[in-house]
C-alpha cells in the first residue's frame, strides 16, 4: 500500500496528517501488517496532553500488545470512537482509520519526522526484505 | 553469523515462504506464524479445515521387548492400557513430579511405541529418554527427522484426507491411529490426534522436500471445496488454548508438578512405581497442591497476556497467567492462569493486572472450547 506523501512517519510506525494547528495521527500500514489481525484499540481521551515520543495508547492483535507513541506534542481534540468496536478497520486502511487529532502545541515538531519517501524505506530494511 | 541462519526448518519451510507467511522463531525453528490472517485461520479450523505443518515436533522410538516397561517407567500415563492402534496423552516428569515434557504415546505393537514430544525440547527429551532406558531390554531411536508432519484440523478433515487415502477414516477413532497408502506413500501413519480442540487427522511421510510439498499440496487440493487454509503456529496457540491444552513452557514446566497443572487423569499412581510418582504421592499426602491452574475470563475490557499478574481483589499478588489471548471463535478474553487454591473455584472474582491497572475477571470452568458432539 502506498503512503501518502502529505503525511509524515515516525519510526515506531506512526503517521500523521498536519493542516494547520491540527494532527491526525494514526499507524502505518507496515505496522497493522505486522500485528495481523488488530482486536482491541486503547484510546487517549479528549483533552489528554500528549508529548512527542511519549505513549499515548495501545494497539493489540491476536499475538501482541504495541504501544503508540505520539508524533508530536499537543492536546486530544478528537478520537476515533468507531476503533473501540471495529479495531479491524485499521487492517482494512491504516492510513484512513485515524486514532487520535491533537492540537499541536509545536507545529515545527513534525519537520524532523520522516517523509513517506524515507519511511517505506525505513519499514523495508526493518523487515529485512 | 546471522541469527536466521541458526534457525531450524522444516522441509516445507521453502513452501511457507513462497506462499506469503509471516516467519517466526518458535523455540529454535523458523516457523510460520500466519498466513492468511491468524482470525481466519483459527476460524477455518472450528468450522471448515485447516492445515498445519508440524514437522518441528519430535519422535522417539522404542523397539524392543522392554519397551512397555521402559514406557512406563518414564512416563505418567498407563501404557498398558493401550491396544496396538491407540494412543494416550501422557508425560514425562522428574524425580521432582514436574515435567521434562508432555508427550504422545502411540503403542505400534506389544514391542513398539512410539512418543511424539515438543520441538523446543528434542534434544533435551532424547537425553532423557536414553538415560531413563537404560537397563531396560529396547532400542531408544530419534527419528525426528525422518518424518514431515502434517495436521488436518477442523470438522472437514475426515472428508478431505479421506479423498487421498484408502485407508477407512471412518474407523479411525479419535486417538486412535491406522497406516494406510496416503497420496500414494505406503504404509503412512494416519493418527486421529491434534492439538486444536478439534477433530482432525496427523500424518507422517517422508521429510524429503519434493514429497512434503507434493503431500501438502495435494491436501489443500481436496480440502478446496471445504474451504482448506494453511495454518500458522498463532492459530494453533489460539485453538489449543480455547481448548485449554497445556503448552510446554507455559502451563507445564520443570517447576510445575501435575497436580498444579490439573492434569490428574493422565497420572495412573495405580499402575506402580514411575519416574515422579514418589514425589507426586508425597504432594498428595501433604494435603495436594497450594496452586492450581484455571480458566480465566476477562469481564471488563482488556486482553490478558501471558506472564501478566493475577490480582485478589483486595489487591494483593496472587497469581501469574501463563496463556492469554482474545479467543477468534468464543469472542471472549480467555486465559489460563495458577491462582491458590483458594481462588480456584469457578465463578471466583479475580483481576488480572493489565498495564498496571486491575481488569476484573472470573475463573470459569475449563475447557473454554469443547467441540461439538457428532450427531
Amino acid at each position: 500500500m502506498a503512503y501518502p506523501a502529505n503525511y509524515k512517519y515516525t519510526r515506531e510506525h506512526e503517521w500523521i496528517d498536519v493542516s494547520g494547528k491540527t494532527g491526525t495521527v494514526g499507524i502505518t500500514d507496515h505496522a497493522q501488517d505486522s500485528l495481523g489481525d488488530i482486536v482491541f484499540v486503547e484510546l487517549p481521551k479528549v483533552g489528554d496532553k500528549v508529548e512527542k515520543g511519549k505513549v499515548f495508547g495501545s494497539v493489540e492483535s491476536v499475538k501482541a500488545v504495541s504501544d503508540l507513541y505520539s508524533p508530536a506534542s499537543g492536546t486530544v481534540t478528537a478520537i476515533n470512537e468507531e476503533l473501540t468496536t471495529a479495531p479491524e478497520k485499521i487492517n482494512a486502511d491504516a492510513h484512513a482509520a485515524w486514532i487520535m487529532k491533537i492540537e499541536l502545541s509545536d507545529p515545527g515538531e513534525v519537520g524532523g519526522l520522516l517523509s513517506a519517501e524515507d519511511y517505506e524505506k525505513y519499514a523495508q530494511e526493518e523487515t529485512g526484505h | 553469523m546471522s541469527a536466521t541462519a541458526t534457525l531450524r526448518k522444516t522441509p516445507l519451510n521453502g513452501l511457507h515462504r513462497r506462499l506469503g507467511a509471516k516467519m517466526v522463531d518458535f523455540g529454535g525453528w523458523d516457523m510460520p506464524v500466519e498466513y492468511s490472517g491468524l482470525i481466519a485461520e483459527h476460524l477455518a479450523v472450528r468450522t471448515g479445515v485447516g492445515l498445519f505443518d508440524v514437522s518441528h515436533m519430535g519422535d522417539i522410538q522404542f523397539r524392543g521387548p522392554g519397551s512397555l516397561e521402559a514406557v512406563q517407567h518414564i512416563s505418567m500415563n498407563d501404557a498398558s492400557r493401550l491396544q496396538v492402534g491407540q494412543a494416550q496423552y501422557s508425560a514425562m516428569l522428574y524425580p521432582e513430579g514436574t515435567f521434562v515434557d508432555d508427550v504422545i504415546v502411540h503403542k505400534f505393537s506389544d514391542n513398539d511405541y512410539l512418543f511424539v514430544i515438543n520441538a523446543g525440547t528434542r534434544e533435551k527429551d532424547y537425553e532423557w529418554v536414553r538415560a531413563q532406558a537404560r537397563g531396560f531390554d529396547c532400542h531408544v531411536n530419534d527419528y525426528s527427522d525422518y518424518y514431515t508432519q502434517l495436521a488436518i484440523q477442523g470438522p472437514k478433515a475426515q472428508e478431505t484426507l479421506q479423498k487421498l487415502t484408502k485407508a477407512e477414516l471412518s474407523q479411525v477413532k479419535f486417538y486412535w491411529f491406522t497406516w494406510g497408502t496416503v497420496c500414494g506413500l505406503p504404509n503412512t501413519l494416519i493418527a486421529r490426534t491434534g492439538y486444536t480442540g478439534e477433530d482432525g487427522f496427523e500424518i507422517y511421510v517422508p521429510s524429503d522436500e519434493a514429497t512434503s510439498e507434493r503431500v501438502w499440496n495435494e491436501v489443500i487440493e481436496a480440502g478446496a471445496e471445504f474451504g482448506i487454509v494453511p495454518c500458522g503456529l498463532g492459530a494453533r496457540n489460539t485453538l489449543r488454548l480455547e481448548a485449554a491444552l497445556s503448552l510446554y513452557g507455559h502451563e507445564i514446566s520443570e517447576s510445575l508438578n501435575v497436580w498444579e497443572a490439573g492434569l490428574d487423569r493422565f497420572c495412573k499412581l495405580e499402575k506402580g512405581a514411575f519416574v515422579g510418582s514418589e514425589a507426586l504421592k508425597k504432594v498428595q499426602a501433604e494435603g495436594g497442591p497450594e496452586k492450581k491452574l484455571v480458566g480465566l475470563e476477562v469481564v471488563e475490557r482488556g486482553i490478558a497476556r501471558d506472564g501478566y499478574r493475577v490480582m485478589d481483589l483486595g489487591g494483593n499478588a496472587v497469581g501469574y497467567v501463563t496463556s492469554g489471548s482474545p479467543a477468534p471463535f468464543l469472542k471472549k478474553n480467555i486465559a489460563l492462569a495458577y491462582v491458590p487454591r483458594s481462588l480456584a473455584e469457578p465463578g471466583t472474582e479475580v483481576a488480572v493486572e493489565i498495564r498496571n491497572c486491575p481488569v476484573k475477571a472470573k475463573v470459569v470452568p475449563l475447557p473454554f472450547y469443547r467441540k461439538p458432539k457428532k450427531g
